[in-house]
């Protein structure tokens, strides 16, 4: 078997699932309690706040645990929504391809009277920072971008947005799900006030995340109930799963550079094996992108099929077809980056994890190459493109 | 739990009865690349019978093996049977289909009545 969806989730890490256990079997007291037993766990709770601070170099108390990336993109947003509501400010901006824990987060804002504005992301999938100031007005009150897009891997220049929103005094999130533990962050030097992350998409548990929030912006709970994260998150903290996840994150940090450079190079073979293939084309910029996302578009072929055969043949992928979305639209990602709804059916995306070899990719390059061409064999589309009855858009 | 069943699987896997019948006395196309699925179906009749039947799909696993088995249920069978063939046939034939994915086996029909209106129309026979 060979898993190439790492940007869906990923394996915990030896290290975390250990941390995870100890504290589930000895560390299972409330932090909330006083007694010692209850104040060992709060040791554990805070010693994982600090640990994963450090590692983005923020400081401890700007660190608020979530159960996940959407929970810290609901509360990113809302957040900035009350302040700017606050000052009469009720402009928004962000991207057409953010995930929709930031979209359907717009779309409620807007239902209660804010303006969104969504960049274009342009064929190449990456914002444009001009295009971010000359959207910018006086009543904007936040301007989200993600760090790096979950479907086509492409990075966004993030230092040049903060930089624009610092100048115009406009509040920047960043929804860095992608990005935590795959590139290096430092918020001590990148001009972003608020980031969600997502520990389970660096080796660490499901179900738990944080959101940095820079020094003296107040997060508004979405969760009312008691005082746990300074009133920022009610209910009792996940201590095992966050402190399994400062120790994932930890190790991803520490493995970055080798593990970058080696996905990489696995990337830039399977994007080369895989353009072999006609009619297809690479979906978002070549390099601007995460080390280990590749995500293409085959013409003729419909993209659940496609994952389908692949996992008959031990691979498993991931498709932005209308048929994996449980609607009749393709992947809103790849309609936002321009490609027809006839193309964007026929998506792969293929995300490697660090202990992918050589030889695996070119398992990966042959597999692919045998699937789309069975597929394309009975496709009508395929017989109208080839006869020359329908020219070809890829 | 799996995501289709066992015989969705099978048709998906091994598509019964695909190619193209160049000399078809009837061809039915519905969908559109748009929606993601679009499936054209070839018949050839002989006495009112459909003599073979081939298919190409574009589209999910679950239109892939509606289709197969679509073919195979109006396979060898006379006009009048095959015109009454409906989407819950050929669902119930796959041991069912998700709801969501239920189109799929509409399609399989309105492509075959398509290609039975097409035959209708070169030949003036009415089925």
């Amino acid at each position: 078997m060979i898993y190439a969806d790492n940007a869906a989730t990923t394996r915990m890490s030896e290290k975390a699932i250990h941390v995870m256990t100890q504290v589930l079997q000895e560390t299972w007291g409330n932090p909330s309690s006083l007694y010692e037993h209850g104040q060992r766990a709060k040791t554990v709770l805070e010693n994982a706040r600090g640990e994963i601070a450090a590692l983005i170099g923020a400081e401890a108390r700007e660190i608020t645990f979530t159960s996940g990336g959407s929970e810290a993109d609901n509360q990113a947003i809302r957040t900035a929504a009350e302040i700017g509501r606050s000052k009469g400010k009720k402009h928004i901006i962000s991207t057409a391809f953010e995930h929709h824990a930031v979209l359907h987060t717009l779309e409620r804002l807007k239902k209660e009277g804010f303006e969104i504005t969504l960049l274009d992301v342009h064929e190449n999938g990456l914002v444009v920072p001009s295009e971010v100031e000359a959207a910018i007005r006086d009543d904007t009150c936040l301007v989200t971008v993600m760090y790096a897009n979950n479907e086509i891997g492409t990075v966004q220049p993030i230092r040049e947005i903060g930089e624009i929103c610092r100048r115009k005094n406009v509040l920047f999130h960043t929804d860095a799900v992608q990005a935590v533990g795959h590139l290096p962050i430092n918020v001590a030097d990148e001009p972003i006030d608020m980031l969600s992350a997502s520990a389970h998409k660096f080796h660490g548990p499901k179900g738990v995340g944080f959101l940095y929030c820079r020094r003296g912006i107040r997060l508004v709970p979405l969760i009312e109930g008691g005082a746990q994260e300074h009133g920022r998150r009610a209910g009792t903290e996940n201590v095992p799963g966050i402190a399994a996840m400062a120790a994932a994150l930890r190790e991803s940090c520490e493995k970055m550079p080798e593990n970058a450079a080696h996905l990489i190079r696995m990337r830039d073979r399977l994007i080369a094996g895989l353009s072999a293939i006609p009619h297809c084309a690479l979906n978002g910029d070549a390099e601007k992108r995460l080390p280990g996302n590749v995500s293409f578009c085959f013409e003729g072929i419909e993209g659940e099929s496609l994952l389908l055969m692949l996992d008959d043949m031990g691979i498993q992928a991931s498709s932005g077809s209308a048929c994996t979305s449980g609607s009749l639209d393709p992947s809103h990602v790849l309609l936002a980056i321009g490609r027809v709804h006839d193309v964007a059916h026929g998506s792969l995306r293929l995300t490697l994890g660090e202990d992918i070899t050589e030889e695996q990719v070119d398992e990966i390059i042959g597999a692919v190459k045998e699937v789309v061409t069975c597929l394309r064999g009975f496709s009508p589309v395929w017989r109208d493109l080839t006869s020359g009855k329908k020219p070809f858009i890829l | 739990m799996a995501l289709y069943s066992e015989k969705v699987m099978d048709h998906f896997r091994n598509p019964r009865n695909v190619g193209v019948i160049e000399d078809a006395d009837g061809i039915g196309e519905v969908g559109n690349a748009k929606c993601g699925d679009i499936m054209r179906m070839y018949l050839k009749i002989e006495d009112d019978v459909v003599k073979d039947v081939k298919f190409e799909t574009f589209g999910c696993a679950s239109a892939i093996a509606s289709s197969s088995m679509a073919t195979e249920l109006i396979k060898g069978q006379p006009l009048s049977e095959v015109r009454q063939l409906t989407n819950k046939a050929v669902a119930e034939a796959l041991d069912g289909l998700p709801d969501y994915k239920m189109h799929c086996s509409v399609l399989a029909e309105e492509a075959i009545q398509s290609a039975l209106e097409d035959y209708s129309r070169k030949t003036g026979k009415q089925v």
